[in-house]
C-alpha cells in the first residue's frame, strides 16, 4: 500500500499539536505535562532525598531514578496490566540516560532523585513525551541544568523520512515496505545525542536523514518547553 | 506523647477553624472532569482542592466468574503512584492502596450500580468485564472521596466497545452504548480528631485522624457499604452522627458530577 499522504494529514517533518504545562502536580519538587497528540505523558521529581535500599548509595554522587509507567486505562486496546515490565524497566533506564547528560548530582552523595513518568493516554512516542516532560520537571525542580533536552520518534514509512510517528503509522509493517520507529532526543545547546533506539529496518543514509529531521524537530520542542517553564516562572502566557 | 503536629491541628480544631480557614463540615472546591485518557472507554478527573485523581474505564469480553455465571465482571483497582506524594512508593500496592480500591469496590458493587446482570453475552460463556482503574495524581488529603466519585464519574463516561466476530472486544468500533447504570453511589469520609468531626481532611489532618468512617451514600439515602479505620473507637451514637454527615455531604458531592 503506497503512503504519499500521512493519514492525518501531516507534513513529513510535522508533529502532532503539542501542549505542555510546567508546575502540575504542586505535591512534587518538580513536575510537567507534555501532551503530543493523544499521547500524555506526567512527570514529578521528587528529590534529593535519601536513597534505599542503602547499598545502591553513591557516596560520590547523587543518582537519578526514572520509572515509565502506562497506566491501566491507557493502552489502545487491553488494559495494560500494572506494575511494570521488561518493556517498562528498560525505558526507564533509557530515560536515566538521556537525562543525566543535562545534570550534575555529585553535590548530592547518597542521594537519589526520583523520576516518576505516567501515561493516562498513549498513541505512540510515549518515551519521547516522558523524556521531554522529565526534562521540564527537573528544571521546574530547580537542578541546574547545563542543556535542554528533548525527545521525539522520528522514523521511516516506506520512503518517507517523518516526525512523530503515530500508532497506526507505526503499525503499517509489511515485509515489503518496511517501518523503522527512532525515538532520540538532542540537547539543543551542543547539538548531541543522548537517547537513540530503533526498530524496523533503515539504510544507513536513511538513518542519517532521519537522525537530522529528529535533531530539527527536538530543536521546536525545546522552545516549546521553554515557553511552558517561562509560563510559570516569567508570568508569561505562551503555553496559552 | 502527642507530635507536634497533632497538637497543632488540636489547637486550630478546639476553635473550630482549620489551617485553610475551613469549618469542620466544609469541603473544598470539587471540579469534575470528563474524558480525560481516550484511550480508555471512559475517564475523568477529580478535583478536591489541590488532590487530584484520575480515573479510566476499561471494558472488555471475558469468561465469567464460575460462581456468577450470570453477571459480568467489575475489577476496581487503586494505584497510589509515587509521583502522587512523596510518601508513596513504587512496587506492589501497599496496604492504604489495597484498602482505598476494595472500599471504592464495594461502594460500586454493593449499591449495584452497574446492572452487571445486563453484561451477560451469552451466560456462562461471555460477558462483558469492567475494570475501573484510580490513579493518585496529586495526594493533598481525602483521597477516598475523590477516589470514589473519580471512578463513578468514569463510569458514567463510559461507552461500550464493539465486538468482532471472534467475541472480542474491538476498540476500533467504539459505540454511543453507555454502560448499565442504577444508582450512583458517592462516598463520603468523616474523619474524628479529638472531639471534632470533620469532612475532606488535609494531609496534617489525615495523619493526626483518630478514627474515620467512609460511607458510600445512595441516591435514595440507603447506604451501601461502610468502612471504619484508626484506631480510635466510637460510640453508636457518634456512628450515627457520622453517617448523618456523610448522607447529607453526599448529596452535595453527587451533584458535582453534573451529569
Amino acid at each position: 500500500m503506497p503512503y504519499p499522504k500521512r493519514f492525518d494529514g501531516r507534513k513529513s517533518d510535522e508533529t502532532r499539536p503539542i501542549v505542555a504545562k510546567v508546575g502540575i502536580i504542586p505535591r512534587a519538587d518538580g513536575s510537567a505535562m507534555f501532551q503530543i497528540g493523544k499521547t500524555t505523558a506526567y512527570a514529578a521529581v521528587y528529590g534529593p532525598r535519601t536513597l534505599h535500599p542503602k547499598w545502591m548509595q553513591n557516596p560520590n554522587t547523587g543518582v537519578l531514578r526514572c520509572e515509565y509507567n502506562m497506566l491501566p486505562f491507557s493502552g489502545h486496546g487491553e488494559r495494560v496490566r500494572p506494575g511494570g515490565g521488561r518493556r517498562a524497566r528498560e525505558i526507564g533506564m533509557v530515560t536515566e540516560n538521556a537525562l543525566l547528560p543535562v545534570l550534575d548530582l555529585r553535590e548530592y552523595p547518597n542521594s537519589v532523585v526520583d523520576v516518576y513518568i505516567d501515561l493516562p493516554q498513549t498513541d505512540a512516542g510515549t518515551r519521547c513525551a516522558g523524556i521531554t516532560a522529565a526534562a521540564m520537571a527537573l528544571a521546574d525542580a530547580g537542578f541546574e541544568m547545563k542543556d535542554m533536552v528533548a525527545a521525539v520518534a522520528v522514523g521511516k514509512v516506506q520512503d518517507h523520512v517523518l516526525a512523530d510517528l503515530t500508532y497506526d503509522e507505526e503499525q503499517n509493517k509489511t515485509p515489503e515496505e518496511g517501518v523503522a520507529d527512532i525515538p532520540v532526543a538532542f540537547m539543543p545547546l551542543s547539538g548531541k545525542l543522548t537517547l537513540l533506539q530503533m526498530d524496523g529496518e533503515v539504510t544507513r543514509e536513511d538513518l542519517k536523514k532521519a537522525l537530522t529531521l529528529g535533531k530539527e524537530v527536538c530543536k521546536r520542542i525545546v522552545d516549546i518547553q521553554k515557553a511552558a517553564l517561562r509560563a510559570k516562572y516569567a508570568g508569561g502566557s505562551d503555553d496559552e | 506523647m502527642m507530635s507536634e503536629q497533632k497538637q497543632h491541628v488540636l489547637k486550630y480544631l478546639a476553635k473550630n477553624i482549620r489551617f485553610d480557614g475551613r469549618k469542620p463540615l466544609d469541603y473544598r472546591d470539587v471540579t469534575v472532569e470528563y474524558g480525560i485518557s481516550k484511550s480508555a472507554e471512559g475517564s475523568a478527573r477529580v478535583r478536591i482542592g489541590g488532590t487530584e485523581v484520575i480515573a479510566g474505564v476499561k471494558i472488555s469480553i471475558e469468561k465469567p466468574y464460575p460462581d456468577t455465571p450470570d453477571k459480568g465482571n467489575l475489577m476496581v483497582n487503586a494505584e497510589l503512584r509515587p509521583m502522587a506524594s512523596p510518601k508513596f512508593e513504587s512496587g506492589p500496592p501497599s496496604d492504604q492502596g489495597i484498602e482505598l480500591a476494595r472500599v471504592v469496590d464495594r461502594g460500586i458493587r454493593e449499591s449495584e450500580c452497574i446492572d452487571v446482570h445486563d453484561l451477560v453475552i451469552k451466560e456462562g460463556e461471555l460477558v462483558w468485564s469492567v475494570s475501573i482503574d484510580i490513579v493518585a495524581v496529586n495526594d493533598e488529603g481525602n483521597l477516598f472521596d475523590a477516589a470514589g466519585l473519580a471512578a463513578l464519574a468514569a463510569l458514567l463516561d463510559a461507552r461500550m466497545p464493539g465486538k468482532n466476530e471472534f467475541n472480542k472486544a474491538d476498540y476500533d468500533k467504539r459505540t454511543d452504548e453507555k454502560l448499565p447504570l442504577k444508582t450512583r453511589p458517592v462516598p463520603i469520609t468523616v474523619f474524628k480528631i479529638g472531639a471534632t468531626f470533620l469532612v475532606d481532611p488535609l494531609s496534617d489532618e489525615e495523619e493526626n485522624f483518630d478514627a474515620r468512617l467512609t460511607v458510600a451514600c445512595k441516591d435514595d439515602g440507603s447506604l451501601a457499604a461502610l468502612q471504619k479505620g484508626g484506631e480510635g473507637s466510637l460510640t453508636i451514637d457518634e456512628i450515627d452522627h457520622m453517617v448523618g454527615i456523610a448522607l447529607e455531604r453526599s448529596a452535595w458531592l453527587r451533584e458535582k458530577l453534573g451529569r
